[in-house]
């Protein structure tokens, strides 16, 4: 491997109102390696690699590409320079084939492009890359993991030289993460490709990455080679504190039924059956762990066990009353909270502020008002106690949300959910864009509610999580529940598999 | 029954050209409610520029080009400003409206300079609004252009992201817009009914919107549903002529009523997913 640098970036500082996100930050890429950029939830991961992608531009700072100093105004001439980013959110067409998403923006194809020569471009390079797909697909038809094979190999074809993939594994399940990372290893090995590999997962930036750069609070607080790099070490530097993984699986005592679902079947957007007659119970104090890949119906699951989302067939009984119909601020008096996958579109108004979004469960309770009208000082005061039990980066409470950092916005609606007297909690993927120290944290508070007899359901792809929590667990699978055990009982390599509709019929 | 057919297109045509300009325009995510001024524009400047060079051909030009002038103040406001694009449409047709009665006066009265020709019954720019058909047909799905204006008004920050410039094709779409309700003007006042009068599109523009939503913005059943009101609309003086019991009023309502059952049904969030309205239509893209 030849060691020339591909990017560098110098003194790159970035402010936003209120935060500096990127402060006088260096990094260089050289070609052909991958470059993990690690940092806990709004260490400024995003806003740097957005600077590289021309984006957002930078207030200060300089940035090279071979060597040639750049000034990107739009995210095409970065492109052009060969510079190809992975967004955490997917930024694809879905109403779009998977080759009119590809050739979007691609202005060699001229004014009527050739779509079946694309196709058979896009054929050879998944091939060469082992990057499956199905070139005639629409988008919205596909799943989280090829979701992101296309935005790769629309980078690809655009002959990207950098690759930069911001928290590419938190869509995938454990075997598409591994799948993407021999990908990259193999993409990377002929020496034309260099990654930048986002994320805040120390088992997989050990696995994939040559080289690390960790940043903290928007600078770099360390830069090491990938040789055995102690964990420890690495989340200290991280999070600038001592981790400690206290959190382990408990034995519980089993309460009396709390949650009984009966054959339910919910519809999704589009009407087809998402949950197809799934039936199981929840004891008090139990917490149940469904793994699943994202859009096995568990979305639909969650949302219509808390009203958001109506059943066209079967029972929901909670507490021993009938709730398959209630609605949701029914759900809230009832003491069932949710943490939906992505609170941006459900849970939180992205407009509102901090304080706004914090009480948007509550507000009418009688703690908030004053002669009917909202009391501000006391809205102000329970805000700033979640914002400061849970972390949250934020310069003030007035701050729209919209403006939070994922990992800080994933806090602000736990903290609102965990601040209620609850009796059951519905948690989609709750540990979902949080560094380790947040989910720590998350982890335990989940473990001390079960403890105290609230039922959780657990929603997530992390099987380290479900399986570090759950008393049982399930996987969800085109809609139907396989194969529910006793957590003690179960191995990790079986319910990767169930995950992939392998070892159904059993 | 074939000359009510050719009746029926004729009248159909206004409404063909207009909306399928609105396709263009919705397609992109910019909603231009702002389609009867923009025709009367069209019919003002197609007839005008008609009478001072002697050729409907070039006054059809004049429509187009006053026409798409009158896009680009709404695509100004709505794409650059970021008004609510409702009332910038609004305030187009108000302003349609105003100022096509205020100029058009020494107009009034005088004959058209008119098509001579016709062909298979039909004046010239009826088998233009119908070879627009495949064009937009065409336009929309195979080329690149098609496929930016449906990336950007699905999910402008995609087509950003991967180097389409948002404001730009939704200028272009807006453009195409107006210039098509130009033409539709146009072709009122220099061939359908060869004149110039106040207010002479007699809500015809607000039909072409409809028919927009009616058509899930696909120019085929656009085209259908022109036909359909342009039948609709000829059957109005029909039976009135024939002094039919039905009020004629009662008739003129149908092309609004269907729109606002069709608006209403839309504005469920399960119908809009299933027919593919444009996610973005109405939000203005700021990066
Ligand atoms: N458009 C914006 N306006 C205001 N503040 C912003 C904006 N984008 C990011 N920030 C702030 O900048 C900081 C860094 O955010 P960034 O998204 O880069 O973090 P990150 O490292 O990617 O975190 P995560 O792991 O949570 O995704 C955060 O405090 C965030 O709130
Ligand atoms: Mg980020």
């Amino acid at each position: 491997m030849r060691s020339d640098t591909v990017v560098e970036l110098k003194g790159i500082t970035k402010a936003f109102p209120g935060v500096v996100a990127n402060k006088d930050i260096d990094f260089e890429l050289n070609r052909g390696e991958v470059h993990a950029l690690l940092g806990e939830n709004g260490a400024g991961k995003t806003t740097l690699m957005n600077i590289l992608s021309g984006l957002l531009r930078p207030d200060d700072g300089e940035i090279r590409i071979f060597g040639k100093p750049v000034s990107f105004r739009s995210p095409r001439e970065a492109i052009s320079l060969g510079i190809g980013m992975v967004h955490q959110q997917f930024l694809l067409v879905p109403s779009l084939s998977v080759v009119e998403n590809i050739v979007l923006g691609h202005k060699e194809e001229g004014f009527i492009p050739n779509l079946r020569n694309v196709e058979k471009k896009i054929k050879t390079l998944s091939e060469n890359y082992n990057l499956e797909i199905e070139p005639r697909a629409k988008v919205w038809q596909l799943s989280a993991g090829e979701k992101q094979r296309v935005e790769i190999l629309k980078a690809l074809y655009r002959e990207a030289q950098v690759l930069i993939l911001d928290e590419p594994t938190s869509v995938l399940a454990p075997q598409e993460a591994e799948g993407l990372i021999n990908a990259l290893r193999e993409m990377t090995s002929e020496g034309h490709l260099s990654v930048v590999f986002v994320s805040h997962k120390l088992p997989e930036v050990t696995a994939v990455s040559d080289r690390i750069t960790v940043l903290r609070r928007g600078r770099v607080v360390a830069a090491m080679e990938n040789d055995n790099v102690d964990y420890a070490v690495l989340s200290n530097v991280m999070v600038g504190r001592e981790l400690q993984k206290s959190v382990s699986p408990r034995r519980r005592e089993k309460g009396g039924i709390l949650l009984e679902v009966e054959d339910l079947v919910v519809p999704d957007d589009r009407g087809v059956p998402a949950v197809d007659g799934v039936s199981f119970t929840l004891s008090e104090g139990e917490i149940l762990g469904i793994a699943g890949v994202a859009g096995n119906g568990q979305k639909e699951l969650g949302e219509a066990l808390i009203g958001l989302r109506s059943a066209t067939r079967g029972r929901v009984i909670f507490c021993g009353k009938e709730i398959t119909d209630i609605t949701p601020r029914q759900a809230i008096e009832k003491k069932i909270g949710f943490i939906p996958e992505e609170p941006l579109t459900i849970g939180l108004a992205g407009g509102l502020s901090v304080a706004d979004n914090l009480i948007l469960d509550t507000y009418r309770s009688s703690r908030f008002l004053r002669k009917g009208l909202l009391d501000y000082n006391k809205i102000e005061g329970f805000s700033r106690g979640i914002v400061d039990t849970h972390g949250i980066k934020t310069p003030d409470l007035g701050l729209q949300v919209g403006h939070l950092s994922g990992g800080n916005v994933q806090r602000l609606i736990l903290g609102r959910e965990l601040s209620r007297d609850l009796k059951l909690l519905v948690a989609n993927h709750p540990t979902k864009g949080l560094d380790v120290g947040a989910a720590d944290f998350v982890w335990e508070k989940l473990i001390s509610l079960g403890e105290e007899g609230v039922g959780i359901i657990l929603i997530s792809e992390d099987l380290e999580e479900i399986q570090t929590l759950s008393n049982r667990i399930a996987v969800m699978y085109e809609g139907e529940l396989v194969g529910v055990e006793e957590s003690g009982r179960v191995d990790r390599k079986k319910i990767g598999l169930l995950m992939m509709g392998v070892g159904k019929e059993e | 029954m074939g000359d009510f057919f050719v009746l029926a297109l004729s009248a159909g045509t206004p409404f063909i050209l207009a909306s399928l300009g609105e396709i263009f325009s919705q397609k992109s995510g910019v909603l231009n409610i702002g389609i009867e001024g923009m025709m009367l524009i069209g019919a003002l400047a197609g007839f005008s520029v008609a009478h001072h060079s002697g050729s409907p051909w070039i006054g059809l030009v004049g429509g187009v080009i006053a026409g798409s002038l009158a896009g680009l103040i709404h695509g100004f406001l709505s794409i650059t400003l970021m008004a609510p694009q409702v009332i910038s449409g609004m305030a187009l047709t108000i302003f349609g409206f105003g100022i096509t009665s205020f100029l058009g006066k020494p107009f009034l009265g005088l004959p058209a300079t008119s098509f001579e020709t016709s062909i298979l019954g039909v004046t010239p720019p009826v088998i233009i609004a119908l070879a627009l058909i495949p064009l937009s047909v065409f336009i929309l799905t195979k080329t690149r252009f098609g496929i930016h204006i449906r990336a950007v008004g699905e999910y402008p920050e995609a087509a950003d992201s991967a180097g389409v410039n948002v404001s730009l094709i939704r200028y272009l779409c807006v453009l195409i817009g107006g210039g098509m309700a130009g033409l539709s003007g146009a072709y009122l006042s220099l061939a359908y009914s060869p004149m110039w009068r106040e207010g002479m599109t007699a809500g015809r523009g607000w039909i072409a919107l409809s028919l927009v939503f009616f058509s899930m913005r696909k120019p085929i059943f656009a085209l259908l549903g022109a036909i359909f009101f342009g039948a609709l609309w000829i059957l109005q003086f029909k039976l009135q002529g024939l002094g039919f019991g039905v009020s004629p009023y009662l008739l003129m309502m149908i092309p609004y009523a269907s729109t606002i059952l069709v608006l209403s049904l839309l504005s469920s969030e399960r119908i809009r997913g299933r027919i593919g309205v444009p996610e973005a239509l109405g939000k203005p893209y700021l990066r």
